[in-house]
C-alpha cells in the first residue's frame, strides 16, 4: 500500500469500548452448514450501533458468508441449514415467519463488484422506494437527492439523472448503489468487499462515504485489505476457518493483537 | 538452419484450415445471394413490357401464317433432337434456337403459347398499332384495332389517327365505373350483408332461448325493423350497381387478331390498355411501376395467375404478428418457470428434452394435431357453448386465423423457450442478489430487472420464430389457409379482428399458382415474383426484429462482465 490517509488513522487513535456501546446485533454461537460442511462455527459477537465493524481474514474463512447471514441472503443458496441465534435489536432474525423481504429492507447490502439496474441513474436509487409502492413524484425526487448527496455522487451526477446508469464508471457505480441502499433508510449497511473492484482514488471516496455514513448507520464492512480496515472501521474481527479469532477496537487489535494467529496474518506472515 | 517450405509446415501453420472455414462462408454466400439473385431476375422481368412482334411463320408442311406475340424464353435446341421431334431439317446441324411465345387471345385459337423455331419466322417486325390487352378473363388478347364503339356508335375506326387517344378515353371512364362498383360490392354491400348475417344470428338465437313474436315483441320488433333498414339500403345499391352495370357494359372495341379474324371485345371485360411498341423508355418505367404496384395492392384475377397478392401479403404478416402474440407470454413465462421456479433435476431435464424434441417434429404433423385438437376439437366446443345460434354453420369449428396462428405459435413454442431461457442464464447473479437486497420479493425482481435484461434473448428466440412461421406452409394448408379468401380478416365491420375467417399465404400462393392453377406456364412469372416477396417480406420481419434486438442489447450491453 503506497498511500494511507494518515489523518484517518489518527482520527481512529481515539480508544473505543465494546462494553460502552449500545448493541445493534447480537450473534450467539452462531453455525452454518453448506450441506455436511460446517462453514461458521459457532460465532459469537455483539455488533455496535451506528459504528463501522470490519471482518477481515484470509480467503475461504467465512468473513463473506457470515455478511450475508445477517439480510439472509444465504437464504438464496441451495443445501444451506443454520444453526445458533442472531438478534436484530432484540428479535431473532431466524425465527420462523419472518418477513425476510422486511428484514432486507432494514439490513441493506453493497456488493463486491457494481450491479446497478439497467434503469436510468434516477431509476436505481428510486427502485428500493418503487418496491415499497412510492410514487409520488416529488417526494422520490427529494429522497433520491438526499440519498445521491449522502453518497457523495450528487454533484457528479445531478445534471444526467436520467441517463443509463451504466453510462457511469467503476467507482461512481459503486457509490450510486451504496445511494441506492441508503434510500431505503436501512439500520444496517452491509458492504462486501465494496472497494475490490475499484481504482485507488475511487477507493478513498468510498471509504470518505463510509466515514460519512456511520453517523446514520451501522455499517459492517468485510474487505480483505487489512489498511482499509484500519482506516474506516472502529471494531474489527479477525476470522480464521469459520470462527472468530479475535474481535475489538481497531486500534488495539492491529497494534496489540492478543491472539498469535492475528498478529501472523496482520503481519503479513499468512493470508 | 534453412527455411524449409513442406506440405506438412503448411498444415501445422494452420492456413488450410483458416482457408477451409473461408471457403465455407464464401460457398453459403454465394448460395444466399445467387438465390435471391435468380428468383429476383426472373420474378422481375415479368412486370416489364416486352415488346411485341408480327412475323411470318412457316410450318413444317409448308403452310403459311401470322404470329404476333411476346417472345418469352429463347432456347437452343439440337438439331438431332428436334429430328427426332419430326422436324425434317433438311442440311441443318448444331444447334437451332427455339422461342417459346406468348400468343394469348385464349378465348378465340384455344392456347396461349406457341413454340417456333428462330428458322420458321420471317419477316419480323414491331409495328407500334399493335394493342395488348389485361383482360378479367381468358388471359391476354393481342390484336389490331379495327373499331371502337361506345354503345351504337362509331366513335373511331382504323383509319382514324385519333383512335387511341379515343380509346383511352373510353377507358379512363370505365376505369372509374369499376372503381364505384368496386367500392359499391366490396364496402357497402359487404357491410349490409355482414350486418343481415348478424340479424339472422339474433334471431336464431332469440328462438334458442324459447322466446317466440308472442313472448318477446320488442326484441323481434327491433330486429325486423334493423332488417327492414338494411333492406331498405340494398335495394338502393343495388339498383346503383345495376345502374353501373348497364354504364360499364355501353363500349366495346372490334379487334384483328393474327389470322385476319375480328373480335369484339367488351371494354367493361379489359383491365388494361397499352401499346408496348408504341412506349418510350419512361412510359415502360411507368408501366412497370403501374404493374408492380398492380402485384403489390391489387386482389388476385383469374385464379390467381393475375392480378396481385396483397390478400395474401397482407395475411402472413397478420398471421405472424398474431403468432408472436401468442407465443411470446406463453414461452417467456414457461421458460421463467423451467429457468427460475421450477427445482432443477430431472424433471426439469427431461422437460427440457421434450421441448427440445418438439422443435424437431415435421411441421406437417403439428398442421394434423392443430386440425384435430384446435380445428375439431376446441373450435367445435366453442361453438357448441358461444354460437349455438350459427348452427349446423361453424364459426371457430372450422380451419381460421386464430387455429393457424395458435399452430404455428406451438411450432416455434420450442425456439422461444430455449432462447428465453438462454437469455436468463446469462443475466449476473450478482444483479438479482442486488435487487433482493433491496427488499424486493422474487417476483418484484424478475418483472423489474430480470425479464427486461433478458428481452433480447427473448427477442433472438422471436426472430427464429417468425423466420420459421412465416415461411411454413404444410400445416397451413390443414389449418386456415385457402386459395382466395373471400374478404380481408381485418376489416371495418365489428369486430374489425376476424380471428375465424380463413386467410391467404405467400408460401400456400406460390405452391397454388405455381402447381395448381389451370395456366402454369402463363403463371410461373408469378411464382419467382411471390416467391421474392415471401423472401424479402421475412428478411423485413427480421431486420425489424433484429433492429429492436440489437437497440435492447445496447441497452443492457453493460452488464456483460
Amino acid at each position: 500500500m503506497s498511500e494511507v490517509d494518515l489523518s484517518v488513522l489518527e482520527r481512529s487513535a481515539v480508544r473505543n469500548d465494546l462494553s460502552q456501546e449500545e448493541i445493534a446485533i447480537k450473534v450467539r454461537d452462531f453455525r452454518l452448514f453448506y450441506s455436511d460442511k460446517e462453514a461458521l462455527k459457532g460465532i459469537d459477537m455483539d455488533i455496535p450501533q451506528n459504528k463501522v465493524t470490519a471482518f477481515i481474514g484470509p480467503s475461504g474463512c467465512g468473513k463473506s458468508t457470515l455478511l450475508r447471514c445477517f439480510n439472509r441472503m444465504n437464504d438464496l443458496v441451495d443445501g444451506v441449514t443454520i444453526k445458533g441465534s442472531m438478534e436484530l435489536y432484540e428479535e431473532d432474525i431466524y425465527r420462523k415467519g419472518l418477513d425476510v423481504v422486511d428484514l432486507r429492507r432494514r439490513v441493506g447490502m453493497v456488493f463486491q463488484k457494481p450491479n446497478p439496474f439497467p434503469k436510468s441513474i434516477y431509476e436505481n436509487v428510486a427502485y428500493g422506494l418503487r418496491i415499497q409502492g412510492m410514487n409520488n413524484r416529488r417526494k422520490l425526487d427529494e429522497i433520491v437527492e438526499r440519498s445521491l448527496k449522502r453518497a457523495a455522487l450528487w454533484d457528479e451526477v445531478k445534471d444526467r439523472l436520467d441517463d443509463s446508469a451504466f453510462g457511469l464508471s467503476g467507482g461512481q457505480q459503486q457509490r450510486l448503489v451504496i445511494a441506492r441502499a441508503v434510500a431505503v433508510e436501512p439500520e444496517v449497511l452491509l458492504l462486501d468487499e465494496p472497494c475490490s473492484a475499484l481504482d485507488p482514488i475511487s477507493t478513498l471516496k468510498i471509504e470518505e462515504l463510509i466515514h460519512e455514513l456511520r453517523e446514520h448507520f451501522t455499517i459492517i464492512i468485510v474487505t480483505h485489505n487489512m489498511q482499509q480496515a484500519a482506516r474506516v472501521s472502529d471494531y474489527t474481527a479477525f476470522m480464521y476457518l469459520g470462527e472468530v479469532v479475535e474481535f475489538g477496537d481497531t486500534d488495539t487489535l492491529f497494534t496489540k493483537p492478543t491472539k498469535k494467529a492475528t498478529e501472523d496474518y496482520i503481519t503479513g506472515r499468512f493470508g | 538452419m534453412a527455411k524449409q517450405h513442406s506440405v506438412k509446415d503448411w498444415f501445422d501453420s494452420g492456413s488450410p484450415w483458416v482457408w477451409l472455414n473461408a471457403g465455407g462462408v464464401a460457398v453459403s454466400v454465394v448460395l444466399v445471394v445467387g438465390l435471391i439473385m435468380l428468383i429476383a431476375a426472373r420474378g422481375l422481368g415479368h412486370f416489364w413490357p416486352a415488346a411485341v412482334f408480327e412475323a411470318s411463320f412457316t410450318n413444317q408442311a409448308g403452310q403459311q401464317e401470322v404470329l404476333i406475340g411476346e417472345i418469352r424464353e429463347s432456347e437452343s435446341v439440337k438439331v438431332d433432337r428436334l429430328r427426332e421431334a419430326g422436324y425434317s431439317l433438311e442440311g441443318k446441324t448444331g444447334d437451332l434456337i427455339r422461342y417459346q411465345i406468348k400468343t394469348g387471345n385464349r378465348d378465340v385459337v384455344g392456347l396461349d403459347f406457341r413454340f417456333a423455331l428462330e428458322d420458321e419466322l420471317a419477316d419480323r417486325e414491331y409495328p407500334e398499332d399493335i394493342v395488348v390487352m389485361e383482360r378479367t378473363e381468358w388471359g391476354n388478347f393481342y390484336g389490331y384495332l379495327v373499331e371502337l364503339r361506345q354503345g351504337d356508335k362509331l366513335v373511331a375506326t382504323e383509319a382514324d389517327a385519333h383512335r387511341f387517344d379515343a380509346l383511352e378515353e373510353l377507358m379512363e371512364r370505365v376505369d372509374d365505373l369499376r372503381a364505384d362498383m368496386h367500392k359499391i360490392e366490396k364496402g357497402a354491400i359487404g357491410r349490409v350483408n355482414y350486418g343481415m348475417e348478424r340479424l339472422r344470428l339474433e334471431t336464431r338465437e332469440l328462438e334458442l332461448d324459447g322466446k317466440t313474436p308472442e313472448t318477446a315483441p320488442a326484441a323481434y320488433a327491433e330486429i325486423a325493423e334493423g332488417r327492414a333498414e338494411l333492406d331498405a339500403e340494398y335495394k338502393v345499391l343495388e339498383s346503383k350497381l345495376s345502374e353501373l352495370y348497364h354504364a360499364i357494359n355501353r363500349d366495346s372495341v372490334l379487334m384483328r387478331v393474327m389470322d385476319g379474324r375480328t373480335v369484339e371485345i367488351e371494354l367493361s371485360k379489359v383491365v388494361r390498355i397499352y401499346r408496348p411498341n408504341a412506349y418510350n423508355l419512361f412510359q415502360k418505367i411507368g408501366h412497370y411501376g403501374s404493374k408492380v404496384w398492380e402485384f403489390l395492392a391489387d386482389d388476385p384475377r383469374e385464379a390467381n395467375t393475375e392480378g396481385g397478392i396483397f390478400p395474401a401479403i397482407f395475411g402472413t404478416i397478420l398471421m405472424v404478428l398474431v403468432m408472436t402474440v401468442l407465443v411470446t407470454p406463453f414461452g417467456v413465462v414457461a421458460a421463467l418457470y423451467l429457468r427460475e421456479y421450477a427445482k432443477q433435476g430431472t424433471v426439469t431435464r427431461m422437460i427440457r428434452i421434450a421441448v427440445n424434441n418438439l422443435a424437431g417434429v415435421p411441421s406437417i404433423v403439428y398442421g394434423v394435431f392443430g386440425l384435430g385438437f384446435f380445428v375439431y376439437f376446441l373450435g367445435g366446443a366453442i361453438d357448441q357453448l358461444f354460437f349455438p345460434a350459427a348452427a349446423p354453420a361453424p364459426v371457430f369449428g372450422t380451419p381460421g386465423l386464430l387455429w393457424a396462428s395458435l399452430t404455428l405459435a406451438l411450432l416455434t413454442l420450442p425456439v422461444v423457450i430455449v432462447s428465453t431461457e438462454e437469455g436468463l442464464s446469462r443475466i449476473p447473479r450478482a444483479v438479482r442478489e442486488g435487487s433482493l437486497a433491496l427488499g424486493a420479493t422474487k417476483m418484484e425482481t424478475l418483472v423489474r430487472v430480470v425479464i427486461p435484461m433478458a428481452s433480447p434473448g427473448i427477442m433472438t428466440g422471436l426472430i427464429l420464430a417468425v423466420a420459421r412461421a412465416a415461411g411454413e406452409v404444410a400445416p397451413l394448408m390443414l389449418v386456415g389457409v385457402v386459395k382466395l379468401a373471400p374478404s380481408l380478416p381485418l376489416d371495418g365491420n365489428y369486430p374489425f379482428l376476424h380471428l375465424d375467417r380463413k386467410f391467404m399465404h405467400l408460401g400456400f400462393h406460390i405452391y397454388d399458382v405455381g402447381f395448381q392453377s389451370p395456366n402454369v406456364e402463363a403463371a410461373r412469372p408469378l411464382v419467382y415474383a411471390t416467391a421474392l416477396l415471401l423472401v424479402l417480406l421475412i428478411i423485413g420481419l427480421n431486420l425489424a426484429a433484429v433492429s429492436i434486438r440489437n437497440r435492447l442489447r445496447e441497452k443492457y450491453r453493460a452488464m456483460e462482465h
